[in-house]
């Protein structure tokens, strides 16, 4: 009986017919292919992407060279040497994040007693050099001023299930 | 040995049969709960409690549920009664330990991520198991002033939990009482009894004992987390005592030291020198590459050229003036295995010229048979002494650990006496002292000595006769001779200053004498770190590996005082590191070339040198070192040594190579000890005679020239936090009421001071502390460093 049904399925092109049918249903429903990069897909508020440090609102660096970051980060990308700043105040010198290195798991960020080193939702960027990967306190400090109102935006919306 | 005791010890005493947790233990009778169950292995959590401290129970971490007992008790001050039952783990314990702790948790602050203990806190760690994970607290935290300790211990005195194991430090250990409780309950604080820094030697202790964050390593602060540093075992060679250490290293860079525990030489303490010298390591006169100068200018060469210039330097140095006309200094903090090579070097070149007692001037006795180690009474033994004199000795500065000893004993009722030619000020009390400046050292010692003979009828060796019959004892010398007699452990402590003394083997000849007539110890406090591995190693002038015989070269004075062509100076700042600097200079000055083995180049040495080759020090190098117990201890490299930097064995077998000489082919360090340690085994030590010159002085002042204690090596010089210490302040001019009033000197004034053709300018410091016709000038520092020997007549004047 089967070998018969299977025999009349293949001569038919039933199945053929089948998945042209599938094919024709999608060609008259709408698309979501979407024009990257004029048009983007929404994303989580809990994107991990590119990282940042942040800053209090009076300017102060958030980061208090507690070094918990460094000690969790199970790619060992995250490097800071700290000192005693003319403050008497517990900071970095050099805070290195090795872009190549990371695997963007997020501990780092999850580790932070003062929400200082966050991971934020930028996924775009590019480096055209040798060296360019490492983020340097600098930069990480520069990414977190520019973006801080979607930092901050982002943390609010997440703060109740934290 | 100190296991050897306790084992002794134990079966001494009764012991008693209680049971922890159901496991039945024995306990030596009067011992306490935490001392059974730590040598058990069952944990009781503690702050205040330390085995080295006396028992103040007063943080309550250890409560303990006890049968029959009506309510918890502390594990640390419950001494262990026959079939006691102690249950560590039960309810009642277990409710106890947690409250507690959240008692702790009130008024400690919650800052961990700041704090420079975090990681390494007793606090944090007790609390994951015994606190609670969130806090019931909504009131304000207490909050404490910082205070300021000085340049070595950085407080944070809101976070202290009053466990008092500082206060207790300072008083029991350190003996200089400087900490101190004010206020009771919660407003209780702990701080220096006067405003004032903590000044003792041992002072960086209290950063390993304190539990919590209150007390930290200042030079250190915010610098790493003890997670992020390898501890590697090292050893310390800035005295004799051999502390063992960790160097706690981060990518190569020794960031910080803390103590490793050895009983039989520096217990579970470091002293500050020890724990802060590695600082000077990076300082920015580190050398890092061969250097040699060319007409004029330093240039930086590849170890190959530098290596074959050296070896040039000397072949031309031995050809054209002869083998004698070469002389090696090395410094007395070196490793034995290089001591071992320098000589085979250079007694294979033909030359016997080396030398490592640089700050010593008399030389009279060197013919002595070799004696044993330093110390006839063990480091660990000296606790045990009932009498000890001190001649010309400030253990305290010169090896702070043997300061310890020595006030361990004398806490123990030891009898201690002094002949010092400064009144030092010391941690134990001393009576029938003899404060004698220079000059009379030897004839007070005289006097004792012919006390000794008189009481003991062992008569003395007969080149003492020449002083001893002129020696009139007085009442003080009968008393103390008799002590020493009585004396079941008595002790004679040479020191560092007697070594100094233009007579030191006047000292050194009568100490042994008394010592012997006695029935005492003889200690003799060598300079450096590995004096007695530089004497087995046979880097003397008179003596090859293991006090073989050899023939006879010049030792350091007369290296100096008749100038050689080339010198070779290993591991040391010559300005600083040699007696008698002017003349050290001018010799220098004087010789064709000067082949400096370093790792730290002053502006003075690479005027005077022609070639620099860097040098690893200890910490980055490997081989032994041996201790004035005569215990040979190993090292291995901690710190990654900067640039091309390298150890001072592997220099010297290149340069061995590179001169063609034979016995230079060792592969590893092992390779070194085994070719040394047969050299030794098959030495055959020859006895000399001594014969000894009446002492002849000076009228007029005689030099003080103590060695600070920061300024003994080019590492701890360059020791900034150590150079800000209060030990550190050099810039005075000691003088006494008597000899200053005759002078015309008032305390304050300035006084210009003359040895020879050299003078140098200074405030004066008048006071009681230096006797009548002595000078309170220090040696190897900036101010000194033109004038002459460290003990030698020196004239005063008004500026």
């Amino acid at each position: 009986m089967n070998a018969i049904s299977r025999y009349f399925k293949s001569l038919l092109l039933i199945e053929l017919g089948q998945g042209l049918l599938l094919t024709l249903k999608y060609f008259f429903r709408p698309k979501f292919t979407i024009n990257y990069p004029e048009e983007k897909t929404p994303k989580s508020n809990r994107f991990r992407g590119l990282h940042a440090l942040r800053r209090y609102p009076n300017g102060e660096e958030r980061c208090i060279a507690c070094k918990l970051c460094e000690a969790v980060c199970p790619a060992l990308a995250i490097t800071i040497d700290s000192t005693q700043r003319d403050d008497g105040t517990r900071r970095t010198t050099r805070y290195d994040i090795d872009l190549f290195k990371c695997i963007y798991c997020g501990f780092c960020e999850e580790s932070c007693p003062v929400d200082s080193i966050v991971e934020t939702d930028i996924l775009e960027y590019h480096f055209e050099n040798r060296g360019e990967h490492i983020m340097t306190k600098d930069k990480l400090l520069a990414i977190g001023d520019r973006f801080e109102e979607s930092i901050a935006d982002n943390r609010r919306q997440d703060a109740a299930y934290r | 040995m100190s296991a050897e005791i306790e084992q002794a010890v134990e079966q001494a005493v009764d012991m008693v049969n209680i049971e922890v947790n159901g496991i039945p233990l024995e306990a030596p009778k009067g011992s306490m709960i935490i001392e059974a169950t730590d040598k058990a292995g069952i944990e009781i959590p503690r702050f205040c409690y330390h085995p080295k401290l006396s028992i103040a129970a007063n943080c309550r971490m250890c409560l303990v549920d006890v049968e029959k007992m009506p309510k918890p008790v502390p594990a640390c001050a419950t001494p262990v009664m026959e079939g006691m039952k102690v249950y560590t783990e039960s309810r009642r314990a277990m409710d106890a330990q947690h409250g507690v702790m959240e008692f702790l948790l009130i008024n400690h602050p919650l800052d961990c991520p700041i704090c420079d203990q975090g990681g390494e806190c007793e606090l944090q760690d007790q609390a994951m198991g015994y606190g609670r994970s969130v806090s019931r607290f909504t009131e304000r935290k207490r909050v404490v002033k910082d205070k300021d300790v000085g340049p070595l211990v950085q407080t944070e005195m809101t976070r202290c939990i009053h466990c008092t194991r500082c206060v207790r430090f300072l008083e029991e250990i350190a003996g200089t009482s400087e900490m101190g409780g004010a206020g009771r309950g919660d407003r209780l604080e702990i701080g220096t009894c006067v405003q004032n820094s903590i000044n003792s030697e041992l002072s960086g202790n209290v950063i390993d004992i304190c539990p919590v964050g209150a007390l930290t390593n200042k030079p250190f602060r915010f610098q790493a987390r003890a997670w992020e540093l390898m501890a590697r075992p090292s050893l310390a060679a800035h005295d004799g005592v051999g502390s063992c250490l960790f160097h706690h290293v981060r990518r190569g860079e020794i960031l910080r030291t803390v103590p490793r525990e050895n009983e039989a030489t520096n217990e579970s303490w470091l002293s500050d020198r020890d724990r802060y010298s590695h600082i000077g390591l990076y300082s920015d006169d580190r050398v890092t590459a061969p250097q040699v100068k060319q007409n004029g200018e330093w240039k930086s060469v590849s170890w190959d050229e530098a290596a074959a210039t050296v070896a040039r330097i000397l072949r031309d140095a031995i050809e054209t003036h002869g083998a004698e006309q070469v002389g090696m200094l090395m410094s007395p903090s070196a490793s034995t295995e290089e001591y071992f090579l320098a000589q085979r070097l250079l007694r294979r070149s033909g030359c016997n010229n080396i030398d490592h007692r640089l700050r010593q001037q008399d030389f009279t006795d060197d013919a002595a048979p070799v004696a044993g180690a330093p110390f006839a009474k063990k480091i660990a033994g000296i606790e045990r002494s009932d009498a000890i004199l001190l001649v010309g000795s400030n253990p305290r500065e010169e090896a702070p650990l043997i300061g310890h000893r020595v006030r361990q004993a004398w806490r123990k009722g030891a009898k201690i006496s002094l002949v010092n030619p400064l009144n030092w000020e010391f941690t134990f009390d001393t009576s029938l002292d003899a404060i004698v400046a220079p000059q009379f050292m030897v004839s007070e010692l005289a006097a004792l000595a012919a006390a000794v003979e008189k009481s003991s009828g062992v008569s003395a060796p007969g080149f003492l006769r020449s002083v001893l019959d002129g020696a009139a004892g007085q009442e003080r010398h009968e008393a103390l001779a008799g002590r020493l007699q009585q004396a079941s452990g008595g002790l004679v402590l040479l020191g560092q200053f007697a070594l100094m003394h233009p007579d030191a083997s006047w000292l050194r000849a009568l100490s042994a004498y008394v010592a012997e007539a006695t029935g005492s110890a003889l200690n003799t406090l060598s300079h450096g770190g590995n004096a007695a591995g530089a004497r087995l190693a046979g880097a003397l002038p008179n003596r090859g590996p293991g006090g073989s015989e050899a023939a006879a070269g010049l030792n350091v004075s007369q290296m100096l005082e008749d100038p050689r062509k080339c010198y070779v100076l290993w591991g040391i700042e010559p300005e600083y590191d040699i007696d008698n600097p002017a003349r050290v200079m001018s010799a220098l000055q004087k010789a064709e070339s000067v082949i400096s083995v370093v790792s730290h180049a002053t502006d003075s040495l690479r005027e005077i040198s022609s070639v620099i080759l860097p040098l690893a020090p200890l910490a980055e190098s490997e081989g032994s070192l041996v201790n004035l117990d005569g215990a040979g201890m190993n090292f291995k490299a901690a710190g990654k040594a900067p640039g091309d930097a390298r150890p001072g064995w592997k220099i010297l077998r290149r340069l061995g190579g590179e001169m063609g000489l034979e016995g230079f082919q060792q592969v590893r360090i092992d390779d070194v000890m085994a070719d040394m340690q047969s050299e030794v085994e098959s030495a055959d030590t020859p006895d000399g005679g001594v014969t000894l010159q009446a002492p002849a002085y000076q009228e007029g002042l005689y030099r003080i020239g103590e060695l600070p204690m920061y300024s003994i090596d080019p590492l701890c010089r360059r020791s900034e936090p150590l150079q800000q210490t209060e030990q550190a302040n050099n810039m005075f001019l000691g003088l006494n009421p008597e000899d200053a009033g005759r002078i015309g000197l008032d305390d304050g004034a300035m006084a210009r001071v003359r040895q020879g053709d050299h003078s140098a300018e200074l405030e004066v410091k008048v006071t009681a502390r230096v006797p009548p016709g002595g000078a309170w000038l220090r040696s190897a520092t900036c101010s000194t460093r033109e004038l002459g020997p460290a003990v030698a007549p020196l004239t005063v004047e008004v500026a």
